[in-house]
This record gives C-alpha cells, sequence and structure tokens, in this order.
C-alpha cells in the first residue's frame, strides 16, 4: 500500500496543469470561478483547444482518438482539470454516446460521427428522461415506429441538458410495446434540426436556462440511424450510465470551491473580522474538508483497483461516489452562501444563451447553491444510488 | 499509488483471521471475559506464537519490522473479533515508546518480554482534568539525585490493572499546561507508592485509576528527554490513533454485516424486514458510512510516515474525526435496525457497539480532533 504517486504520475500533472495555464481561456476561467454560465462559444473554443492538443476524448480506445493513459493518469488530469478549473468534455458526446457509438455501433457510424464528437462539430444531447419516466427511466413512451427505411419518432423528452445548442440527440426510444419494458426500446440518434423537433426551455430555479423539453411530432429519421440492434436500447443505456463511475465525484470542483470559500472567507468580515476567524465556520469548513479528503481516497481506491484489475467488476466503493460526491458539492456551496450572508440576495439576469455576466459575482453564490440541487437528483437520484447499494452490494 | 496488500500482508491478514476465527467467537470471548483480569493469557500466547506481539519491533530487537500497514491490518482483525486482549496498550502503545526512545538496554528489559507474551504494559497519561490535551499534565517528576520522585493521580489506564510495567507522563518543570517540561517514565506496576483501583469498562475492557505518591524510580527509567518529550507524546498516541481507527474500521464491517445478515432473515408483516426501503437505505448509508472510514483509516495508516510532525498529525486528526462521525452512525443504526435484540447484553451487535462508542471518545473525540484541524488551516 502507498499513497504516493510515482515520478512519472508527478510529471504527468505538472505537464497537465502547464497546459492549463497556458491555454484556458482566462475569461472562460474566471467565469468558472465565479460560478457563472459560459456561453456556447466560450466552451466550443476551448473544447477544440484540447482536442487539439489530442484530450479531448482522452479515455476513448486509441484508434479513435484516445490517449492510452492509465487510470491514475485519467484521474490525475480530471482532477486538475476541475480544480483548475475549465469547463469539462461535454458529457454527452464524450462520455455518453461516444463510448456507445465505438462500441456497439457499425463502422459507418464510427467514421461518421465519433470525429466530429471529439471536436464538438456536433454538439450532442441526450434523450432518456421524459415527464412520466424519471428514476422510472424503463417506462418512457416515446415511440419510434418502422417504416420503410425510415424511423417516424413521436413523444416527448424533458431535463434535456442544453439542447439549445444541440446538433443531435441520442435518444431512447420505444419499439416493441408487447415487451417487457427494458426489453422494448432502442437507441437512435438523429439530428436536431430535423423536421417535428421542438425545444421548449425549462427555467431551473437558480433563474437559468440549462435544461429544456423537447417534443417529437413525426420526425423522420433515416432507419440506418439505430445504433447496434434493435430493442438493445436498455443495455447501451445501461453500459452508457455505468461508464463514468469515478468522475461523479467531482473531488476536483470540490476542492476548488474549498479554496475559494477560504479565499473569500478571509476577506468578508463578520463580527469585526474575516468570518474564517469564527470558531463555529471554521469547524464547518473543517468538517467539509474531512468528508472530501475521504472521498478523494476512496475514489483513489476505487483508481488503483480499475488500474490494476481492469473495469469489468466495478468495486463496491464505488457507488459511495455520486453519494457523498454530490452531498460535498451541495455543502460547498451553501458554505459559500454562509460566507457572503446578506449579499447573497441580489439577482442577476440570464442571456437568451444561457450566460450570465451582467452583475457583481457575488450574484452567482446563491444561483450555484440553487442550481446545485440537482447533483443529488440527477445521474439516478441518491436514492436510486442507495437501492443500487442495498440490492447489488449488501444483498437485500 | 497503490492500496493493495503485498503478498506478505496477505498472508498476515490470513493467518490473524484464522487464527481468531477459531479462538474467539462471541461465547469463547465471554469466556475469556470471565477469566482473571479480563482476557485470555492463552489467546495472549496464540498471538506471541504468531508473532504478532513482536510485529512492529526491528529484526535487531527481535520482532518482525512490520509497519503501519500490519499493525492496521491487525487491528482491523482484532475489531471484527472485538477482541479484549491489551495489543494497543501492550504492542502498539508500550512498544511505540521502547522503539521511538528506548535505549539499548531499556529495549533489552522489556522487549522480549512483549513479544513472548510474558509482559504486558499500560499507559497511564489521563488525568482529571486533562481531557485530551497531551500537554495538561499536573503528575509531576521531581529530580531527586539521578532518580526521580513522581507524585500524581492517573484515569482510565487501559490494562493498567494487569500491567506489569506502567508508561507514565509527569511534568519535570513548569505549570500544568506548559508544553514543555514533560518527560515520560517506566514504571514497575510493583512499585512502592503506586495505588490502584481497577474495574471494567463499558466495553468489557479493564482499566484502573492509578494513584503515584512518592514512587522512585532511576535513570533507567527515563524514556526519552525528561524535560522535553511532548513531541514523543504525540508520535506515539498518533500512533495509537491510527490503530483505532483500524479497529473501528473492523468493528463497523462487523457491525454491518451482523446487521444486514438479521435484517435478511428478521420476518415481520410476513416478510424479510431488509425488504423495506427505509431499512435498506439506512444499511446502505452504513455501507458510505463504513466505506469514507476505511479510506480515511488507510490514509492515517500512510501518514503515519510522513516526515512533517504537522502534517502527520493533521491527517489523522481528520481520520479520526471521519471515523468518530462514522463509528456513531454505524453503531446507533445497527442497533435501531436489530429493535429490541439490539437491546440486550445477550446478542453480540451491542457489544461492537460499545466498544465503536469508547473508541470515540479515546484519544480525542470528533470535536476535538475537528478543531484541531480546523486551527490548523484544514486540508486543502
Amino acid at each position: 500500500m502507498d499513497l504516493a504517486f510515482t515520478r512519472e504520475e508527478q510529471a504527468f500533472r505538472d505537464e497537465v496543469r502547464q497546459f492549463f495555464r497556458d491555454n484556458v481561456p482566462p475569461d472562460t476561467r474566471r467565469k468558472l470561478v465565479e460560478g457563472r454560465h459560459l456561453s456556447k462559444d466560450e466552451m466550443v473554443t476551448w473544447w477544440r483547444i484540447l482536442n487539439k492538443k489530442g484530450w479531448g476524448v482522452s479515455h476513448w480506445p486509441k484508434e479513435y482518438g484516445g490517449t492510452g493513459w492509465t487510470s491514475v493518469q485519467h484521474y490525475i488530469f480530471n482532477e486538475e482539470l476541475q480544480s483548475y478549473p475549465a469547463p469539462q468534455p461535454l458529457a454527452f458526446g464524450v462520455s455518453m454516446v461516444g463510448p456507445v457509438i465505438y462500441t456497439f455501433g457499425n463502422e459507418e457510424q464510427k467514421k461518421k460521427y465519433l470525429p466530429r464528437i471529439a471536436n464538438v462539430d456536433d454538439w450532442w444531447c441526450q434523450g432518456f428522461s421524459e415527464p412520466g419516466s424519471g428514476s422510472d427511466l424503463a417506462s418512457l413512451k416515446t415511440k419510434a415506429e418502422r417504416r420503410g427505411d425510415k424511423w417516424i419518432i413521436n413523444g416527448q423528452k424533458t431535463w434535456t441538458t442544453l439542447a439549445q445548442h444541440a446538433d443531435m440527440i441520442f435518444c431512447l426510444c420505444r419499439t416493441d410495446n408487447n415487451a417487457k419494458k427494458q426489453m422494448g426500446i432502442s437507441f437512435i440518434v438523429f439530428s436536431m434540426k430535423s423536421k417535428g423537433v421542438t425545444v421548449r426551455p425549462i427555467q431551473t430555479i437558480d433563474g437559468g436556462r440549462e435544461v429544456n423539453e423537447v417534443f417529437f411530432d413525426d420526425v423522420e429519421v433515416p432507419y440506418e440511424n439505430l445504433i447496434g440492434e434493435e430493442n438493445k436500447g436498455w443495455d447501451y443505456a445501461k453500459f452508457l450510465l455505468g461508464n463514468e463511475r469515478t468522475g461523479i465525484a467531482r473531488v476536483g470542483v470540490s476542492k476548488e470551491r474549498i479554496r475559494r470559500i477560504k479565499d473569500l472567507a478571509s476577506k468578508v468580515e463578520s463580527a469585526g473580522k474575516p468570518i474564517i476567524q469564527d470558531p463555529a465556520f471554521r469547524e464547518k469548513l473543517a468538517a467539509c474538508e474531512i468528508e472530501l479528503k475521504a472521498l478523494e481516497l476512496t475514489q483513489l481506491r476505487v483508481v488503483a483497483d480499475e488500474g490494476k484489475h481492469g473495469k469489468g467488476k466495478p468495486n463496491p466503493a464505488s457507488s459511495v461516489l455520486k453519494i457523498k460526491g454530490s452531498e460535498i458539492q451541495q455543502t460547498t456551496t451553501e458554505l459559500l452562501m454562509e460566507v457572503i450572508g446578506p449579499f447573497a440576495a441580489p439577482y442577476d439576469v440570464h442571456g437568451d444563451d444561457g450566460s450570465n455576466e451582467a452583475m457583481d459575482w457575488t450574484a452567482q453564490i446563491a444561483p450555484s447553491y440553487f442550481n446545485n440541487r440537482k447533483v443529488s437528483i440527477y445521474g439516478g437520484s441518491n436514492e436510486i444510488q442507495r437501492n443500487i447499494i442495498a440490492k447489488a452490494v449488501l444483498g437485500l | 499509488m497503490d492500496f493493495d496488500l503485498s503478498e506478505e500482508q496477505r498472508l498476515l491478514k490470513e493467518s490473524i483471521d484464522g487464527l481468531l476465527t477459531d479462538s474467539y467467537d462471541f461465547e469463547q470471548r465471554k469466556k475469556y471475559m470471565a477469566e482473571k483480569g479480563g482476557w485470555s493469557k492463552t489467546v495472549w500466547l496464540k498471538l506471541a506464537e504468531q508473532g504478532l506481539l513482536g510485529l512492529p519491533f526491528s529484526e535487531a530487537d527481535g520482532g518482525f519490522g512490520g509497519g503501519g500497514v500490519e499493525t492496521m491490518i491487525v487491528m482491523e482483525a482484532l475489531g471484527k473479533a472485538l477482541v479484549l486482549e491489551p495489543y494497543l496498550a501492550t504492542v502498539v502503545i508500550g512498544g511505540g515508546f521502547l522503539r521511538h526512545a528506548g535505549t539499548d538496554a531499556q529495549k533489552a528489559a522489556h522487549v522480549p518480554g512483549i513479544i513472548d507474551g510474558s509482559k504486558t504494559l499500560a499507559f497511564a497519561q489521563l488525568e482529571k482534568n486533562s481531557r485530551y490535551d497531551l500537554f495538561d499534565v499536573a503528575t509531576t517528576a521531581k529530580k531527586k539525585g539521578d532518580a526521580y520522585v513522581i507524585d500524581g493521580e492517573k484515569f482510565v489506564v487501559l490494562n493498567g490493572e494487569n500491567a506489569d510495567t506502567l508508561i507514565v507522563t509527569a511534568r519535570t518543570k513548569g505549570d500544568r499546561r506548559d508544553k514543555s517540561g514533560i518527560g515520560v517514565f517506566l514504571v514497575p506496576a510493583n512499585a512502592k507508592g503506586v495505588a490502584k483501583k481497577s474495574y471494567p469498562t463499558q466495553d468489557g475492557l479493564h482499566a484502573a485509576d492509578i494513584t503515584f505518591t512518592g514512587v522512585e524510580v532511576g535513570p533507567d527509567a527515563v524514556l526519552g528527554n525528561p524535560e522535553d518529550s511532548l513531541a514523543l507524546i504525540e508520535r506515539v498516541v498518533d500512533e495509537a490513533r491510527v490503530a483505532l481507527c483500524a479497529e473501528a474500521v473492523g468493528l463497523m464491517d462487523e457491525s454491518l454485516k451482523t446487521t444486514v445478515e438479521y435484517i435478511k432473515t428478521r420476518k415481520q408483516f410476513g416478510v424479510a424486514i431488509g425488504s423495506f426501503q427505509s431499512l435498506q437505505h439506512r444499511a446502505s448509508d452504513m455501507f458510505v458510512a463504513t466505506e469514507q472510514a476505511r479510506s480515511m483509516s488507510m490514509f492515517a495508516t500512510m501518514a503515519n510516515d510522513f516526515e512533517d510532525a504537522k502534517e502527520r498529525s493533521n491527517a489523522i486528526a481528520a481520520a479520526k474525526v471521519q471515523i468518530g462521525k462514522s463509528l456513531k452512525f454505524v453503531g446507533q443504526q445497527s442497533i435501531q435496525l436489530h429493535g429490541g435484540i439490539g437491546m440486550t447484553m445477550e446478542a453480540k451487535i451491542g457489544h461492537y457497539f460499545k466498544r465503536l462508542t469508547m473508541i470515540e471518545n479515546t484519544f480525542g473525540d470528533t470535536d476535538y480532533h475537528q478543531r484541531r484541524v480546523a486551527d490548523a488551516g484544514g486540508l486543502i
């Protein structure tokens, strides 16, 4: 047992950090630090810089543009990226649909989609949740009917993140009504510019426009846009959701936020001195840091295990990552709220593209707190995670 | 970065797990508890036979040169089996003082007896008003020629009842809460002027309150610098905290396992109560708490080798906080999920809960260590 990173790993960390220092546009970094939303342009610009460096789809197999890094290197890269901070790669393309396509897609699909995902020539969004299908995703109703060499798609998706930017969607559609609910679903991709696709924004409690409803009204999609086999979509969805086990803890994000809390708390006064000197506040912050350290170690255990024994059998500790990771992210936003106290109140106005830049940066702290309530809901709510632990780990 | 055990460490784990599976089930434990002194000399000698009592000592001193990971493996196993024998007091703490500060003569006088199981030790540190501050020492050691004369009272000395040798913190200089002027002394338990009041502790172990009245010891009793040994005490107590973290992980593992088995078999309303989601979620949270504790126990084990003493102490304090929070949750919920049976002495779960609870209050509780981490500016 040894906690130290090797000299090579340390050198890799330095290299990654230096690259971020030299290449992340300063304004992009500042907005992330301040908890602002970025415009589409800002994000795409950065992702293309990353892709040019060869790090855009780092965890993909080498033949599709991946790096061939070890699990530990991936861990280091993500940690540095999150804590610099720089925008993380667009998960919908890079972590979700990309791996499904290179694992289950045909050669033509791989050639057609993968390079465009890597360079974000296409912005992808995820068509999974529906108004009546949240945690019980397999009950989804959006229907794809085969008509000759076409699919005709009707239905509605919701919580579709940044669909307003999207060129493409990967969609779970019901293709067999008679089968058991998990067995009648197919994984179909299509253009968001298709006739019959309507995107309607949902304003979230932070005032932002991150998510949307997407309506399909007789959308015609070429049959060849089916990925893998018909009615096997549920398997691909499970593969996709199980793919990113370690990134979900977002340890780097929380670390960065704790540094920010410390920075702010040494400036904002309470009872005539910086609030960082208030014992009650300090102990709360220490409690959060300790939890985060424990999570970091748990994540390292999972990473080291994957490195040694492959990804086949997940380390049971990996189930901890989503639950604790989301709780800690929420605590950090709570602590930020506590630091600025009454100055949390002023409300900022969001631009149409989802960005916001208008007001003093403290105005982002309350929205970030409100917005972060989502992290214990999405990606399988923490209650679903507890069901998973109970069944898969404890055998209940 | 590597969290796997080496081949040798794996064998060590198998060997101690095997020994305890054979000789330490809950019924056997009850018998050991009823023996004189409250633990089993036979088991102690078996631990000696397997080399476990000599584990952390260097080969030159007749030991096996084991490090933190080896101690972690042993302490986890001892926790899992709820072992009563004084491994912490004798090998981890007593052995720790000898390893870090013992002269060749002191080691020659004490280490062989520890390794072969013939002698045990106890650490007389806690005082009426010291609570968790290791530097808060009112007991005095006054110089008299070459010798020292010790006067004072120590409380809740684990294994104090049975130990052959006491390791006593006492002040040679300064005021009660001065950080300098503290010495550490090896005192024979049968020395003139040593009076003990022994009792069982809540978790089934044994301790003693010990009064020192004009106890005279020679220069060979001094461990380290008699006027400035706080760093030594902190070093050894940090090792004890790390060991307690590992013991607690073993206890939590077993508590969780026992509780999950129980809710799988206990039926109400015609079904196993483990089929109810409220209980499943509680058990899942117990699993999360246990894994977070395990991570921090590993961290503490590795931190014990940090060169910077401040960094080491801060990391170990953080681990003790996580362990304290986890053990409270896992312990309390284990009882809750067992329901009425968890309240009885006859079910083993209550005994795990009690040991876990006592660990929180040993060498600094959660609040104490959280404050230390906060005062040190956190971890990030």
